[in-house]
C-alpha cells in the first residue's frame, strides 16, 4: 500500500507515525514545500524571542525519523488526479498513490495596503520567516506590528525581546475582541505596555512608504507617520485549498471531511488546519488552527488510511497561549459579542468554535491575577477561559471535555457565584485525568 | 547556601512528587528540555503525557516554571507507578 501525504506539518507527521505504527511494510511518501526536519510551529514564537536556540525547535530525533522510513520529497504538489490516483509535483515527478492525505495546513493572509510588497514587510508563518525576522531584527530600530490574535502578539513580543522598538497598531477598540472579554483584553494590553510595546487603538495602516524598495515609514489612517524598518503582519490564516479545489473536492471553510477524515473523494483524506470537521453539537463545519487538534486529526486520519477502525468526535477546542507573559487557557465556547477588526479570518492558535455564544451565562472570578471566566449552559460547562491558574485550567478543562452534569450545582451557581466557581474547580479537580 | 526549608521541601518533592504532563497542552516547543539542568529530554515525555521517571531528575521544577503553556506540574508519585522501570 502506498500512502502519499501532502504536507510536513503536525498533521502530516502524526499521520505518518500512525501509519507506520500499524503497517511496517507500507510505503509512505511525504511531499512538502519546506526542506526542514519536523519542527514545532508554535515553538517558533520562542525562537523569535530568543527563549530557545534554532536547534531546539526540531521535534524528532534522527532515530525517530529514520524509523518512520519516509520517502520525503521537497517539492510543491501541483495537480491531484483522482481518476488515475496520481499526484503531480512542480518538479515534474508523478507520484502514484493508494491513499492520499491533504495536510497542507494554512498560510498567512497577505496584507492589501499599498506598499505591502516592499522589502521589510514580514510575517511569522514558518521557520524561514522566523530566521528572516531574526536576521532583520539585528539591524532594525523600529517595527510596526499589525493584526490580531496570538501571532500578532508573538511578533510584537519577539521583536521587542530582540531590542526592536515596537508599535502595535490595532484597528479595533481592544485586542482579540471576539475571544477575550474586555477585562482580559485590558490585562493583555497592560502587560504588553509594561514590556515596552507602544499600543495604538483604532488605527489602520493607510500605506507603507518605501525608499529604494525597502520599508521606510508607515502612514496611518489617523494621519500619523511612523518611521520604521519592519512592518510585521498577522491578520489571519487561510487553509491552503488549491489542490483540493483543483481536484474538485467538496469545500466549505476548509476541505470537508467525515468522521474518518475522508474527503468527498474515496481514499482521499484531509487533516489539520486545512480540514473542515463537523461539530457534533452544532452540526456546523469548523476549522481550527491548533497544534494539538492537527496532531489528533493526523493520528486518526493515518489510522483510517491503513484500514483500521478509526473515528473522530470533535472535542471542544483547547489551546493554551502566553500573551504578554500571561498564560491563558481557552476551552470550548467563550465567544464575545464584539467583532474583531484585526483578523480577516482566524489566527494561528485560534478556533472558529471559540466564537460561539451559546445560550448561557457567564461567571467570572474576582482575582485579577488569576482570572477565571466560565460559560455555563443549562446542564454543562460549555467554555472556560483561565489566566495564570494551571490547576483551575486543568480542572475546568475536565468539566468541559467530560460534559460533567452540573444540574445539581445549578441553584448554588445562582445563589452564590463566587462560591459556585470554587466548587466547580473542586469538582473538576476531583474528576480525574483530563 | 540553600535555605534549609527549601532543602526540606526539595527532599519531600523528591520523595512524594514527580513531574507530570498533559500532552494536549504541549506544543513540543522544547523549552523544558532546553532548561533542564541535567539534560533530561523532558519534551519527549511531555508530548506523550508520560511522567518523568528518570532517576537523574532532581525535582528542581525548572521545566515546570519555564513551560509557557502549563503542560507540567508536580503530581503524586503514584502516577508514576506504571511508568517505573
Amino acid at each position: 500500500m502506498r500512502h502519499v501525504i501532502v504536507g510536513s506539518g503536525a498533521a502530516g507527521l502524526a499521520a505518518a507515525e500512525a501509519i507506520r505504527a500499524r503497517d511496517a511494510a507500507a510505503e509512505i511518501v511525504m511531499v512538502g514545500r519546506e526542506p526542514h526536519a519536523f519542527y514545532s510551529r508554535p515553538g517558533l514564537a520562542y525562537l523569535l524571542a530568543g527563549t530557545v536556540p534554532d536547534k531546539q525547535v526540531f521535534i524528532r530525533g534522527r532515530d525517530e525519523i529514520a524509523a518512520l522510513r519516509l520517502d520525503r520529497r521537497t517539492d510543491d504538489a501541483r495537480h491531484l488526479d483522482l481518476a488515475r490516483r496520481e499526484l503531480h509535483l512542480a518538479g515534474g515527478a508523478v507520484v502514484p498513490w493508494d491513499r492520499l492525505l491533504l495536510a497542507t495546513g494554512a498560510a498567512a493572509i497577505p496584507p492589501s495596503f499599498p506598499g505591502a510588497d516592499l522589502d521589510g514587510v514580514v510575517k511569522l508563518d514558518d521557520l524561514d520567516d522566523v530566521r528572516n525576522l531574526i536576521a532583520r531584527a539585528g539591524g532594525a530600530k523600529r517595527a510596526v506590528v499589525i493584526g490580531g490574535g496570538p501571532t500578532a502578539i508573538e511578533l510584537a513580543e519577539g521583536l521587542r525581546a530582540r531590542g526592536v522598538e515596537v508599535h502595535y497598531l490595532l484597528r479595533g477598540a481592544r485586542f482579540w475582541a471576539h475571544v477575550l472579554d474586555p477585562v482580559e483584553s485590558q490585562q493583555v494590553e497592560d502587560a504588553l505596555v509594561a514590556h515596552g510595546i507602544a499600543l495604538q487603538h483604532q488605527t489602520q495602516v493607510a500605506r507603507v512608504v518605501g525608499h529604494r524598495g525597502k520599508v521606510a515609514w508607515v502612514e496611518t489612517t489617523a494621519g500619523d507617520t511612523i518611521k520604521c524598518d519592519l512592518v510585521a503582519v498577522a491578520i489571519g490564516v487561510a487553509p491552503r485549498l488549491e489542490l483540493a479545489r483543483q481536484a474538485g473536492l467538496s469545500i466549505g471553510r476548509g476541505v470537508r471531511v467525515d468522521h474518518r477524515f475522508q474527503t468527498s473523494a474515496e481514499h482521499v483524506y484531509a487533516a489539520g488546519d486545512v480540514a473542515e470537521v463537523r461539530d457534533p453539537d452544532t452540526g456546523e463545519g469548523v476549522v481550527d488552527s491548533l497544534w494539538s487538534t492537527a496532531l489528533a486529526h493526523g493520528a486518526i486520519a493515518g489510522t483510517a488510511m491503513t484500514g483500521a477502525p478509526a473515528g473522530y468526535r470533535r472535542p471542544p477546542s483547547l489551546n493554551v497561549t502566553r500573551l504578554g507573559g500571561i498564560t491563558i487557557t481557552i476551552i470550548g465556547a467563550v465567544g464575545q459579542p464584539d467583532a474583531d477588526d484585526d483578523l480577516v479570518t482566524i489566527a494561528r492558535g485560534d478556533s472558529l468554535s471559540w466564537r460561539a455564544r451559546p445560550t448561557a451565562w457567564t461567571l467570572t472570578g474576582d482575582d485579577p491575577a488569576r482570572r477565571v471566566r466560565v460559560v455555563v449552559g443549562p446542564r454543562h460547562l460549555v467554555g472556560a477561559l483561565v489566566m495564570n491558574d494551571p490547576a483551575a485550567a486543568r480542572a475546568l478543562t475536565r468539566l468541559v471535555r467530560n460534559r460533567v452534569d452540573l444540574s445539581a450545582l445549578r441553584a448554588a451557581l445562582d445563589a452564590d457565584p463566587p462560591g459556585a466557581l470554587a466548587r466547580l474547580i473542586e469538582l473538576g479537580a476531583a474528576a480525574g485525568a483530563p | 547556601m540553600s535555605d534549609p526549608l527549601d532543602l526540606l521541601a526539595r527532599v519531600r518533592l523528591l520523595a512524594e512528587a514527580v513531574v507530570t504532563s498533559d500532552p494536549e497542552r504541549c506544543v513540543q516547543c522544547g523549552i523544558c528540555s532546553y532548561n533542564c539542568p541535567i539534560g533530561i529530554d523532558v519534551r519527549s515525555h511531555a508530548r506523550v503525557g508520560a511522567v518523568i521517571v528518570d532517576q537523574r531528575c532532581i525535582s528542581c521544577g525548572e521545566c515546570i516554571a519555564r513551560c509557557p503553556r502549563d503542560v507540567l506540574w508536580f503530581g503524586p508519585v503514584e502516577d508514576a507507578a506504571e511508568d517505573l522501570p
